[in-house]
């Protein structure tokens, strides 16, 4: 999917959200931005709109769950999660997504199990970081 | 640049939130240069530092990243785990099908796959199963195979995620993986085996019968699971499966029903209503459960529970109009919801609702509803009004002269669109009912009158049918001069000239209509008519005659812009004013016989025809018919001309019969050069050339009503046939409806022409490997040859000859083991040997898998 399509699926869904009210209920039909028989829950949180988009293979109240949980996990990641923490957490969100959902299946709807996975894989990232770091600063320094 | 110096993501984010938009585009551009001269660093932590910076940018800025391809596969070749993250999560953003580099990754994946570290093998199932192409999943559908009999659960998940687009793209995949599959389907609380049924749940949308076979197990998941994820796709893919085998549903409806009652999770209990109200709908126990649980949604004040329960019923609704009616009270109040699913819904219950005796009530209120309402839904409304009642000729009405002054009304609502559909039931009420024609024009004069109608162009098609109502079926009016006035108001110029073309021809039927009259009555001067009714239509033909002038001489003044674009009819007509006008007082009787001959042509009743008319018409020999008509160019020169010989006044063309095949008279008029009227036309051009268009091509637009006895109007010889009504040649069926206080009128129903082929639809060449591949694993010889039947892609055909032919039966549905596997014509076979329940991991044998020779 080319950037100019991604950039113009998200216009359309906001197009679409920005005008709901708020105590409405959490679904819509979008069949007219991503094909038949695709629908879309969204949370609203604060400034925040977490939005998924399925199709008739998933349970609609169960989807809503789904949202529910990741940012529950979110929150257990982050200690009270804020918006700048979403922004500035770009790889930590994605590492948490993978473990939820992989090739569009969900995998995982236990947030301890995924803040367990979650876990180890930070620590191995930054354990793998702390070993090249070693030569790195060793060779800069060594080239001065 | 010192890479001790490179600046991180969280610094290029920071950047960017600082900048003001007028300078976000010089920072950008600044961050992709640099990021441009970093990524070709050989150190990798700087590269993928680099990458990750673009990565970022790719998915929120929407920047490309694919020239950086290759640098995301040199990450990934890293030792490090975080480089490794980072090229896999650029590789999963970014590469496609059409990426050139992607058979690179074909190593390094398969690497990874085998690592010690779980998290590497992860990162590589997760790329896999967001990118995956045909040949990457070939290459790895072993490795795959092997961790789904991995210790770690976390790896066995994973590894049946990706096992689903495997199946997709590769689905020969199928018979390496599936008898583990199903393995994995054992015990019922696992995340494994929330993984698998979600696999199968996708699976099964696309070919349930296949899965048919391993109904015994999501039976016993179905009883024995206490989770919920886990219950909801097993429901889901009984729903698709539930249809196939009545003895599968009977045992069915018991544990659903029990879960309906016990569980304490809205969804799961939603989801078994679902399941109920999609696919048992025989059990009326069942169903009523469903209802009472539905009840229960709809008294919630959550709006997503009450929209879900509004959408339950609606799926109830076509057969068990009971469950709607129950709930009569709650859907009318939701119509005023504030959420729009929930009215939507709610407005679709209250149409499934109406029959022939509430019909005029349930209008009355949705009418009154869509005034009151935002323009969207009350658009909503009217268009569920509207194909309500057209729905089956118009079943649900018996008194058309109320539906007639409803369609008025709904014209009339200030924020009404839908004035095509009106415009179109209007027309087809008008054509099939005879009995509500007087009352159909009573309506069509209001809607012309009123001059505030012309200024809205929603309404502009609307009037359009209103004005060819009026021409049509002007003997039921009370005051045709009224109607011409209406029709010739000066106003009418906001109106577009199809729109325009239509309210002359009916100006010019009414007032044939009303000359005919006329001189009838001139006739039957000594007959009983009164004095005073004969000096009326005197009076009107005579105020006609003034009225002509008027029309005239209004066009010499301020029209021109409208004469400038307005339809080849109006030089036509205008003749026929000016001949008649002229020869009122002297040649009466040459007048009142034209009159009097147009008025026949006119009063014969052409009815629709159908689309495959034309192809009907048996082409004599000796007519050779021309695809385009590009030989027209060469006859008629530079002049645009509608169509030829429309302005030749002899008669050939009118009074005759109706009878006439559009594509004959076309080629009739080909035939002759018709230099006759080029001539003339080049004439009447000269004099008038204030009128006429400018050479330019002369755009018809394309009416779909009759223009009644005007066979050369608005022909485009393309779409003749498609866009016009001309000919009545099919049967004419009348229906009749019994036993009513005031006698429904007739409604004539046309014989429709045979539909258009219906191009049958070919299946997914894949999918049909899939479900073949399937098929020989679970069903094992006897399908086989069955399923190699009724299969029709025949490129599998090679592989299923040296496929395994001895796969042994199931010895019963509960053990889906399969005995030996013989070995395929190709000695490096995959094949593990299972013996029961398949425990036995360690004697697998890992033989080679390659391309096995087989043919794609």
């Amino acid at each position: 999917m080319t950037v100019e399509k991604q950039q113009e699926l998200i216009r359309s869904v906001f197009g679409v959200l920005c005008s709901r009210a708020e105590k409405v209920s959490n679904f819509m039909e979008v069949d007219s931005i991503f094909g038949p028989d695709s629908r879309l829950v969204y949370k609203h949180y604060a400034t925040l709109y977490f939005i998924f988009v399925f199709d008739s293979s998933e349970n609609e109240l169960a989807m809503l769950d789904l949202i529910q949980v990741f940012v529950e996990t979110l929150d257990k990641c982050f200690r009270n999660v804020c918006e700048l923490d979403i922004v500035f957490n770009y790889n930590k969100l994605h590492s948490i997504l993978d473990e939820i959902i992989s090739g569009g299946q969900v995998l995982e709807t236990s947030s301890t199990e995924i803040m367990r996975a979650v876990e180890e894989i930070s620590k191995s990232e930054s354990a793998s970081n702390s070993i090249s770091l070693v030569p790195k600063t060793v060779s800069g320094w060594r080239s001065r | 640049m010192d890479t001790l110096f490179q600046r991180g993501l969280d610094d290029i984010i920071k950047g960017v939130r600082h900048q003001q938009s007028s300078t976000e585009s010089i920072f950008m551009s600044r961050v992709i240069e640099e990021i441009r001269r970093e990524i070709k660093s050989t150190d990798l932590q700087t590269k993928s530092t680099a990458l990750q910076k673009l990565t970022y940018l790719n998915s929120i800025h929407f920047i490309d990243m694919s020239w950086a391809s290759f640098h995301a596969i040199e990450c990934i070749s890293s030792p490090a785990f975080s480089h490794k993250k980072i090229g896999y999560l650029a590789i999963s953003q970014s590469f496609s099908e059409s990426t050139p580099v992607i058979l690179l990754i074909s190593n390094q994946l398969r690497k990874d796959l085998k690592s010690g570290n779980e998290f590497e093998v992860s990162l590589a199932l997760d790329c896999l199963s967001r990118i995956g192409t045909v040949d990457l999943c070939r290459d790895l559908a072993s490795e795959v195979f092997i961790l789904m009999s991995s210790s770690k659960v976390f790896i066995r998940k994973k590894a049946i995620g990706v096992v689903l687009r495997l199946f997709e793209k590769y689905p020969d995949a199928v018979r390496v993986c599936f008898k583990k599959l199903v393995e994995s389907l054992e015990g019922s609380d696992s995340p494994i085996v929330s993984a698998v049924v979600g696999v199968f749940c996708e699976l099964s949308a696309k070919d349930p019968r296949s899965y048919l076979p391993l109904a015994p197990e999501f039976y016993r998941i179905l009883v024995d699971s206490k989770n919920n994820w886990v219950l909801i796709k097993v429901l889901k893919i009984f729903v698709k499966l539930a249809p196939l085998e009545p003895r599968l549903a009977k045992r069915l409806v018991e544990p659903i029903c029990d879960h309906m009652r016990k569980t304490g999770a809205k969804s799961l209990v939603f989801e078994c209503i679902r399941t109920v109200v999609t696919s048992f709908t025989e059990y009326e126990s069942a169903m009523k459960l469903a209802a009472e649980k539905i009840r229960e949604f709809l008294m919630e004040d959550d709006p997503n529970l009450k929209y879900l329960g509004l959408h339950a019923i609606s799926i109830m609704a076509p057969k068990h109009l009971w469950a709607v009616l129950e709930n009569k009270d709650v859907v009318i109040q939701s119509l005023s919801d504030e959420d729009p699913n929930i009215k939507l819904e709610s407005l679709r219950l209250v149409m499934a609702m109406a029959s022939e005796s509430n019909l005029m009530e349930t209008c009355r209120v949705l009418v009154n509803y869509a005034l009151k309402s935002d323009p969207d839904f009350c658009n909503e409304i009217l268009g569920s009004i509207l194909s309500t009642c057209c729905q089956n000729v118009y079943e649900v009405i018996i008194d058309f002269d109320w539906y007639v002054s409803l369609l008025g009304e709904m014209s009339r609502i200030p924020n009404c669109k839908k004035g095509e559909e009106i415009e179109n039931q209007l027309i087809d009420i008008g054509m099939r009912v005879k009995d509500v024609r007087p009352e159909l024009v009573r309506i069509a004069r209001d809607l012309l009158i009123d001059p505030a109608l012309l200024g809205n162009p929603f309404l502009h098609r609307l009037l359009s049918a209103a004005a060819w109502v009026c021409g049509e079926y002007v003997e039921f009016s009370r005051n045709p001069v009224e109607l011409m006035e209406a029709l010739l108001q000066p106003r009418t110029s906001l109106l577009p000239s199809s729109i325009r073309t239509v309210y002359m021809q009916s100006a010019f039927k009414i007032l044939i209509f009303c000359i005919h009259s006329y001189f009838l009555q001139k006739e039957d001067m000594t007959s009983e008519v009164s004095d005073l009714a004969s000096k009326r239509e005197c009076s009107e033909s005579s105020d006609l005659a003034t009225g002509k002038a008027l029309v005239q001489s209004d066009q010499d003044e301020g029209f021109n812009p409208r004469e400038s674009n307005q339809s080849y009819e109006y030089p036509f007509s205008c003749r026929y004013w000016g001949w008649t006008e002229a020869n009122l007082d002297r040649e009466e009787v040459i007048a009142s016989r034209v009159v009097e001959w147009v008025h026949d042509g006119f009063s014969e009743e052409l009815g629709p025809v159908s689309v495959t008319a034309q192809d009907r018409v048996p082409i004599p020999d000796e007519l050779v018919l021309k695809e385009n008509l590009t030989d027209l160019e060469a006859i008629c020169g530079g002049v645009e001309l509608p169509a030829p010989g429309s302005f030749s006044l002899t008669s050939p063309y009118y009074g005759e019969s109706a009878v006439f095949s559009v594509s004959n008279l076309q080629d009739e008029e080909d035939s002759e050069p018709s230099t006759e009227s080029t001539s003339l036309l080049t004439e009447h051009r000269k004099r008038h050339e204030l009128y006429y268009l400018p050479s330019e091509k002369n755009k018809i637009p394309a009416n779909d009503y009759p223009p009644a006895n005007d066979p050369s109007s608005s022909i485009n010889t393309n779409d003749a046939t498609e866009d016009l009504v001309k000919l009545a040649d099919q049967s004419l069926v009348s229906k009749r409806k019994p036993n009513h206080a005031k006698p429904r009128p007739v409604v004539v129903k046309l014989e429709e022409g045979e539909a258009a082929p219906v191009v049958s639809k070919k299946p997914e060449l894949k999918d049909d490997l899939l479900s073949g591949a399937i098929h020989d694993i679970l069903l094992g010889n006897e399908a086989k040859a069955a399923s190699s039947q009724s299969n029709p892609s025949d490129k599998s055909s090679s592989k299923r000859k040296g496929k395994a032919k001895h796969v042994d039966l199931l010895d019963s549905k509960e053990n889906l083991a399969v005995g030996e596997q013989p070995n395929h014509e190709n000695p490096s076979s995959r094949r593990s040997k299972h013996r029961g329940d398949g425990k036995q991991k360690s004697k697998k044998s890992k033989g080679k898998k390659n391309g096995d020779g087989r043919e794609r």
